[in-house]
């Protein structure tokens, strides 16, 4: 008798419900309305339906299940008893209460935790701007120049950076090129701003619109204040905690002027200036490594670097 | 000993109230199971400083939800709604000096409380969530510290954030993106400010407060441990009809009682 009876254990216990799809759709469905709420409106009308049809299919299984098993126990209990309820009420609104509590919870909670974590991942908060440093006649050949820059104008101070640049002359081969060494003043290993180990020439300023070029001679390498990490003049790490070269900027000169692309990572630079040989990688946060099975520990890559 | 009528009257009309509110609401029993407990009689200094630790949070609170009235969370104000509230507005360095030495009390009476548990042997059955529930509270003691940092905006406050989070993006797999939604995407910025200032007055006090609840009744329930040099014993059967073997009493035998015998 009980083995014909497939929510029913031989040995008389219920058994969970049948493994099922539908709770698969029903999250794709609330996925695509997430989605939808940065994306798009139809994704989210979408993913409104895909979550409503998939749900009343799961809520309808469910029910399905705790029927049979109510039935199976009311069959049991109408051997004793000739009048027995044969529709369990107050399951059903239990059943009820719960599921329409949490849609209605669901429909608070979602947008509101997809509003509070999904914009640091999207949109303009991973935007790069390419900025203007201004003729590329202010940078001597064999020298560094600290730019400090505004990142986005719109936001004001706080995104003032610093960038160290050198101009290389030209490229050796066939085919010479322009090359500018660029690097990024935070350090690899928390982030803290590296200065430049030479004489910084204050009286040489020069300001291009928000960037201010300092020249410095004799610039020996770069060091961080906070926890003393120092790297040489093509930003190999020579001592101290950080985990990788500093980052660099891919550059482009456009009508005379240099221009910042986007920042990429770098574990070690081989040979130095114009003829260094770089493997990019892609931009990281300090402290991460961008190389050795170290780098494994970073698997999924965050949007925007 | 005898009670005069006439006092009789007045006691009646004074507790009159409070039983109209025991009737109707209970809270008047609750807050003397709450309140009026029965403690081991060799209960020791070290054991308030849990209270210490509370005290420590309600001033964090209060001072903090009157800075709030003042502070504005905009890169381009920050500071100088800090400056403000110190030198102008009236009292505000006292209120900011609590809170900014208060933080540092809360956390310091965090350990100690930590510390008198562990060496105490608090830790043990039936205590377990209460511990787990207090290293939770540490933890959220302790982002409350991280976020509180930021908010006066300067270049201590700029760069021990800067240095925080990236010590978060460097934990493996998830790292990365938990530092990106601490500072609100790709760099620290607007968003980062007024992210922190929210988890700081907003979500970690919340949470800090429900878990001080939790941590609180289990307190109540099971009793305060006795010093672990106490002479007198443990886990004795409690008579019939004790008046302990009631409310706050999962248990017998969880709360030390003196005896005759063993007792100097």
């Amino acid at each position: 008798m009980a083995d014909q009876n497939p929510n029913i254990d031989p040995d008389g216990g219920p058994r969970g419900p049948q493994p099922s799809l539908w709770p698969l759709g029903f999250a794709i469905g609330v996925a695509c309305i997430l989605i939808g709420l940065i994306v798009s409106v139809p994704a989210i009308i979408v993913g409104a339906v895909l979550a409503i049809v998939f749900g009343f299919l799961w809520v309808k299984e469910l029910a399905h299940w705790g029927g049979a098993d109510a039935h199976h126990v009311a069959k049991e209990a109408a051997q004793e008893e000739p009048h027995h309820e044969t529709y369990d009420r107050s399951a059903f609104l239990t059943a009820g209460v719960v599921g329409i509590g949490g849609v209605i919870g669901a429909g608070v909670a979602l947008p509101s935790i997809g509003f509070g974590i999904l914009p640091s991942f999207v949109g303009e908060a991973v935007e790069t701007h390419k900025v203007d440093l201004g003729p590329i006649g202010s940078y001597p050949e064999g020298q560094f120049v600290v730019a400090t820059y505004m990142e986005n104008a719109e936001v004001g101070e706080v995104s003032r950076r610093t960038a160290y640049v050198r101009n290389n002359g030209f490229t050796s081969g066939d085919n010479p090129e322009p090359s500018f060494t660029i690097m990024f003043s935070r350090c690899a290993h928390l982030g803290c701003p590296v200065q430049p180990a030479g004489l910084l020439q204050e009286q040489d300023t020069s300001t291009y619109k928000d960037v201010t070029l300092i020249p410095a001679v004799g610039v020996s390498g770069f060091g961080c204040p906070c926890h003393g990490g120092s790297y040489d003049k093509e930003g190999n790490v020579t001592a101290g905690p950080p985990v990788r070269g500093l980052d660099r900027f891919e550059f482009s000169i456009e009508n005379g002027n240099l221009m910042l692309g986007k920042l990429y990572s770098v574990a070690k630079v081989e040979s130095a200036g114009a003829n260094a040989k770089i493997k990019k990688y892609r931009y990281q946060y300090p402290g991460t490594h961008v190389d050795g099975w170290e780098s494994w520990l970073y698997p999924i890559p965050t949007p925007g670097t | 000993m005898a009670k005069s009528a006439r006092r009789k009257q007045i006691e009646a009309v004074a507790l009159y109230p409070v039983d109209w509110i025991e009737e109707r609401t209970g809270l008047i029993g609750y807050h003397k199971w709450f309140l009026f407990r029965k403690v081991p009689r060799d209960i020791n200094w070290m054991q308030t400083l849990g209270a210490a630790t509370l005290t420590a949070f309600i001033v964090q609170a209060v001072t903090g939800v009157v800075l709030a009235m003042y502070y504005k969370p905009d890169p381009d104000k920050a500071y100088a709604s800090i400056q403000h509230i110190t030198d102008d507005v009236f009292a505000g360095w006292l209120v900011r000096g609590m809170h900014k030495w208060g933080a540092s009390v809360f956390i310091i009476l965090m350990f100690l409380h930590m510390g008198r548990v562990f060496l105490f042997g608090a830790y043990k059955y039936p205590r377990e969530i209460n511990w787990i529930t207090g290293v939770l509270l540490l933890v959220l003691g302790m982002a409350e510290g991280f976020t509180g940092y930021l908010l006066p905006w300067d270049q201590t406050a700029y760069w021990a954030t800067v240095v925080g989070i990236n010590i978060n993006a460097t934990g493996p797999i998830v790292g990365p993106f938990l530092a990106q939604f601490l500072q609100g995407g790709t760099q620290i910025g607007p968003d980062t400010l007024s992210k922190f200032y929210s988890l700081h007055m907003l979500v970690l006090p919340g949470a800090i407060m429900a878990l001080i609840g939790l941590h609180m009744y289990l307190v109540v329930r099971l009793g305060v441990t006795s010093p672990p040099w106490s002479r007198t014993a443990a886990g004795r059967e409690r008579a019939e009809g004790d008046p302990t073997a009631g409310h706050g009493a999962g248990r017998t035998g969880l709360i030390r009682e003196p005896s005759s015998g063993e007792d100097d």
